[in-house]
Order: structure tokens, then C-alpha cells, then sequence
């Protein structure tokens, strides 16, 4: 019965060094969607980063003699009703685009997050309220509430961002507060409660990383969910203001000429649509290779 | 006579039940109905008793890891029960637990070494380098390997996540060990590697263990003294010698003929038992142990029997042992 806890060799696994992160990359190499989406994704980022390099004209050039033109070799996607050329305003549209698309989402992650943990950690009153307060939010049809916001805040294009952000912070709170119900009874909460911890570090050190993984899954799909909100928004005249080449408002500005020049708005539509299934393909590739219990 | 380390008395842990639009009393789930023991330095309690009966919720309740409804537990002569968070985590220091499920106690997002270095950030003022040298001497101690330590616990057997749970444990150096089923979750073989792990710290480090534990063959084998619960009671306390050659109370004796002996000689017949343990939201009147006691007697129905002592430390709450005192 008396063994020597020395004669026990724990058995060595060939082990990986390798951070998890890496692990779930690994996984999502495998998918080719995933990998799709991340290449597109990845192209309009580049094509936004080296805009001056690509573009022949500038994106608010105002060539009164050149209106409507149709694609053609100087100008590849055709120009607008004022003589503007497409492509460059779709070129520099993408940093509009991304940039709201990004901001927004992790201003609405990092206020959720917080709201959420709160939520789901301490319960009771706390859950109440903040509870109550996103079926509020949820009430709203969101494209509604975020004209409110904008038309409180007054147009711009950072307005509608700010906008975009507010909307979408039942759906990350809401998210994180049903994973950190579930991860706060695990067993390794309480044996860090048995050290003593502090319910902050209890917090951002168990809790939230063990509760992330759907955000940043939800958080990819909603990048795609605001760069659509953000151009219907600057198709109501709400967001871009008139000289921004933001995509929605490029729509919004040709709508009249669909029938002359319909490349006006078919390549600014094209852009929207390229860039949204994009994320959505990444974020659909990165929920199969992470929900599955990351290992 | 020696001062107990750890004294638990009357300790009570009663859960609210929501109570209906109609019902004008408050019910109680009494998961724990007033619970004595003490432990002595160096000493292994074991708490022996079927799921259910309140040995886990014991262990958490002396850890106020849940608040406990009354009663008091005295670590070397104060009354923790009553501590508020703050200065429980000087407790903390000197009473550990080791959780039942190796697979569910430690954070899967965090490499073993972060998982031991964790109560030394919280609770010791070592610098980061003494920590990952305290970290490397733990890993070793516990018949791991200093290079572990950068590993993932689901790379890991069940075992070997034992003694990372083991490790955390002992990382501040505490003086009594709560240990909860901490040997259930393993399979055989590993649970005596596990056990005799514990002795040999017990020995080198001088600890005192609460053993918590539904299997009476493993409580055997690393038990000075043995506390048998009953729906939220103890209600048959001794050394181990004497409770497992002399058990006294019905149920016991039932307990220990139901776990496997392998001499012939020895072998009992066999007690079995009628039913199930009874709601602890619901308990019998009188002995809670009544409805399936084969020896019941009229009163046993009435009135509850007391923890009494027959001599040598040995207790037993039955009304059958009345006489003899």
C-alpha cells in the first residue's frame, strides 16, 4: 500500500509551448471560409492603409466637365454626379468603414463587458437593474434609437459611431452576463475565492477571460452588423456629412441617377457587401474554432 | 489535554426555501443542523456520510466560502465565523482546501505556474522571482517537475491535476488542509498515489487534515478520528479504531457492512437499507435516521437523541445507547 510518491514518474506529453491563442489560430486555419473572410477582410484594411498609393485622384475631387462618366480605364468604376471618381471615394471609404466598424464595436464590447460582469457577478439588485435597462434598449427597433442618438448628438459621422456603439450594448452586456452565470459557479472560482482574491481580480483575471470567447466571436459579426448600420445611417443623411466618402452616403447621393449610371451606386453597394461578408465569414469560422471548449 | 486547532460548534447552515403565494412559513433547507467536532494539530478528521448529508457544505461553511447561518468555528482561539472578507484573508493563509473535481477546480486559461504562483500575488509579499522558485519547489514537492509549470491543466492526467490542486494549496503554507472528495474524482490506483501524497506532506510539513469523504476504505486508510453525518448531523464520532471495530450507531454499522472487505473472516453480513436519505428541507421528527433504522424503537419516532459520549472518545447520538451511560 506504501508507495513512494517518488517512484511515480508523471508521464511526459510532447507538449506544445505553445500559447492557446496560437492553438485556436491553428484551428481556424483549417477553415477555408474563415479564411476567405479573413483575406477579404484583410485586402480592404490594406486597401484602406495604402489609399494615397492607389488612388490617381482625390476622393473629393470635384471635376465639373467629367460627371457620370461609365468605368473606363481612367476612371475604373466611373464617376459621380459631380465628377468625382468612384473608385478613389471607394478606396478611402474603407477607412471610414473599418474604423466604424471597429471603434464601435469595442466601445459597445468594453461598456457591455463592464455592465455584464456586473450584472451577472453580484446579481440581485444590480441585475435587476441593468438587466431591465437592455430589454429597454432591445425595445427599440435599433436603427431607430440610433437616429434618436444622432439627432440628439447632432450628424456626423463620429456621431454615428457613438450611436452604432450605444445600440449594440445589450447585445455584448447580454452575452457576457449569461456566460459569467454559468463560469462564476465553476469550481476554480471558488478556490480563488478560497485564496482570498479580491472580486476585481476574481473579475479580470478568471471570470472575464473564461467569458470572452463568444464576444470576440459576436464582436467579428457585429463589425459586418455596423458597417451596415453605420451606412444606413449616412444613407439617411445622418452620419457622413456631404464631401465624406462614407459608403452609405455614396448610395444615398446617386439613388437619383440609378437608371443613367447605375455604377454609381452598384460599386459603393459592392464595397458594403464585399466587406460585410467578409467579417461575417471570419466570425462564423472563428466560432466553430473556438466554441468548442477551447483546449 | 492539548487545545483543538480547528474547533467547529454548533455550526448551522440553513438554506431559505422559496416559500409559496399561500404558505405562511418560512421553510429551511438545514444542510447543515448543528455540527461539533474539533481537530487536534497534526490529526486527521475524517467526515465520513452518504451525498448529501452536508460534509462538503461543512467544509465550505468553515472556509465561509458560503456564510454559515450560526454557530462558531475556532481557529486557534478565534472565532472566525463571524470574520468579514478582509480579515478572512489571513485565514486563508493557514486553512486551505483541495476541491473534489480536478477537472472543474483549476482555471483552464491559466498555465499551472500561474495557477500556484496566484495565492502568493494575493496573499504574500514575495517578489516575482521568489515566487516562481516557491512555484518550482511546490511542483516538486508534490511529485511534479519544475518544467510543468508552463503547461495547461487540460494537459494533464486527473492525477496530476490533483497534485497542481494539492500545490495550490500549499503554496502559502498552511496549517490545516480541507480536503473535499479530494480522492473521489480519481480512479484507484491514483487515489492511494494521491493518499499516501498526503501523508507524506502530513509527515514532512506538519499539517492537520479535514478529510471529507464518502468512501469509508479511503477514510480508513488516512483518518486518526472519524465524524459520521447524517442529514446535516454528526452522529457518531470517534478514533478510527474504535468506530470501525466497535461501530456503534445503525447506521454505521450499516455504512461499514456495505464496503467491501477482502478477508472472509471479517465480513459481516450485510446491512442493507430501506429508502433514501429523507429531505433535509422535510427532516423526520425525532432521530432523522429513524424511518430506515432497523433497531428503531418507539421514542427513536419523538424525540431527537443527543451526541453522547460511551467512553474513550467514542460518541454516538442513538437512543439504543442510552442505558449504558
Amino acid at each position: 500500500m506504501e508507495t513512494s510518491t517518488k517512484e511515480i514518474q508523471p508521464f511526459v506529453i510532447k507538449s506544445s509551448k505553445k500559447p492557446l491563442w496560437l492553438k485556436g489560430w491553428n484551428r481556424i486555419k483549417r477553415q477555408r471560409a474563415a479564411m476567405f473572410g479573413l483575406a477579404i477582410v484583410l485586402f480592404f484594411i490594406m486597401v484602406g492603409i495604402l489609399a494615397p498609393l492607389i488612388t490617381s485622384y482625390p476622393f473629393d475631387g470635384f471635376y465639373p466637365e467629367r460627371t457620370l462618366v461609365p468605368p473606363s480605364a481612367e476612371h475604373w468604376f466611373g464617376t459621380d454626379d459631380q465628377g468625382r471618381d468612384i473608385f478613389s471615394r471607394i478606396v478611402y471609404g474603407a477607412r471610414i468603414s473599418l474604423w466604424i466598424g471597429f471603434f464601435s464595436v469595442i466601445g459597445s464590447i468594453i461598456v457591455g463587458c463592464l455592465l455584464g460582469l456586473i450584472a451577472g457577478f453580484y446579481g440581485k439588485w444590480a441585475d435587476s437593474v441593468i438587466s431591465r435597462f437592455f430589454d429597454i434598449m432591445l425595445a427599440f427597433p435599433s436603427i431607430l434609437l440610433a437616429i434618436a442618438i444622432v439627432a440628439i448628438l447632432g450628424p456626423s459621422l463620429f456621431n454615428a459611431l457613438i450611436a452604432i456603439a450605444i445600440i449594440n450594448i445589450p447585445t455584448y452586456g447580454r452575452l457576457i452576463r449569461s456566460r459569467v452565470l454559468s463560469v462564476k459557479e465553476e469550481e476554480y472560482i471558488m478556490s480563488a475565492r478560497s485564496t482570498g482574491m479580491s472580486d476585481i481580480r476574481i473579475l479580470f483575471q478568471h471570470i472575464l477571460p473564461n467569458s470572452i470567447t463568444p464576444i470576440i466571436v459576436q464582436g467579428t459579426l457585429g463589425i459586418a452588423t455596423a458597417i451596415l448600420e453605420a451606412a444606413a445611417l449616412g444613407f439617411l443623411g445622418l452620419g457622413a456629412q456631404p464631401g465624406e466618402p462614407e459608403w452609405g452616403k455614396m448610395l444615398a447621393d446617386s439613388r437619383q441617377f440609378l437608371t443613367v449610371a447605375p455604377w454609381t451606386l452598384l460599386f459603393p453597394g459592392f464595397a458594403i457587401m464585399l466587406t460585410v461578408v467578409g467579417f461575417n465569414m471570419f466570425g462564423d469560422g472563428l466560432r466553430d474554432a473556438l466554441d468548442p471548449k477551447m483546449k | 489535554m492539548k487545545r483543538p486547532l480547528l474547533e467547529v460548534k454548533n455550526l448551522k447552515l440553513h438554506f431559505p426555501i422559496d416559500k409559496g403565494l399561500l404558505e405562511k412559513e418560512q421553510k429551511y433547507v438545514k444542510a447543515i443542523d448543528g455540527v461539533n467536532f474539533s481537530i487536534y494539530e497534526n490529526e486527521t478528521f475524517g467526515l465520513v456520510g452518504e451525498s448529501g448529508c452536508g460534509k462538503s457544505t461543512t467544509g465550505k461553511a468553515i472556509m465561509k466560502l458560503i456564510d454559515p447561518t450560526d454557530g462558531e468555528v475556532i481557529f486557534r482561539g478565534k472565532d472566525i465565523s463571524k470574520y468579514s472578507r478582509k480579515e478572512m484573508r489571513n485565514v486563508y493563509k493557514n486553512i486551505q482546501l483541495i476541491f473534489q473535481d480536478p477537472f472543474a477546480s483549476l482555471n483552464p486559461r491559466k498555465s499551472v505556474g500561474k495557477i500556484i504562483e496566484e495565492p502568493l500575488i494575493v496573499n504574500s509579499n514575495l517578489d516575482s522571482k521568489a515566487r516562481k522558485q516557491r512555484v518550482h519547489e511546490l511542483l516538486e514537492l508534490v511529485g511534479l517537475h519544475a518544467y510543468h509549470s508552463t503547461r495547461y491543466p487540460h494537459e494533464f492526467s486527473g492525477g496530476q491535476r490533483q497534485r497542481v490542486g494539492i500545490a495550490r494549496a500549499l503554496a502559502l503554507n498552511p496549517k490545516i488542509i480541507i480536503a473535499d472528495e479530494a480522492v473521489s474524482a480519481l480512479d484507484v490506483s491514483i487515489q492511494s498515489q494521491v493518499l499516501n501524497l498526503l501523508r507524506k506532506l502530513q509527515r514532512e510539513l506538519g499539517l492537520t487534515y479535514l478529510f471529507i469523504s464518502h468512501d469509508l476504505s479511503v477514510v480508513k486508510h488516512i483518518s486518526d478520528k472519524i465524524g459520521v453525518m447524517y442529514l446535516g448531523k454528526i452522529i457518531e464520532q470517534g478514533t478510527k479504531d474504535s468506530v470501525y471495530a466497535k461501530p456503534l450507531h445503525p447506521y454505521t454499522q450499516a455504512l461499514l457492512s456495505a464496503s467491501p472487505t477482502i478477508s472472509s473472516e471479517n465480513r459481516q453480513e450485510r446491512i442493507v437499507l430501506k429508502g433514501d436519505m429523507p429531505s433535509p428541507a422535510n427532516p423526520p421528527t425525532g432521530c432523522a435516521f429513524h424511518p430506515r433504522c432497523f433497531a428503531a424503537k418507539p421514542e427513536c419516532k419523538m424525540v431527537q437523541p443527543e451526541l453522547r459520549d460511551v467512553g474513550d472518545g467514542h460518541f454516538v447520538a442513538c437512543h439504543l445507547y442510552n442505558e449504558q451511560v
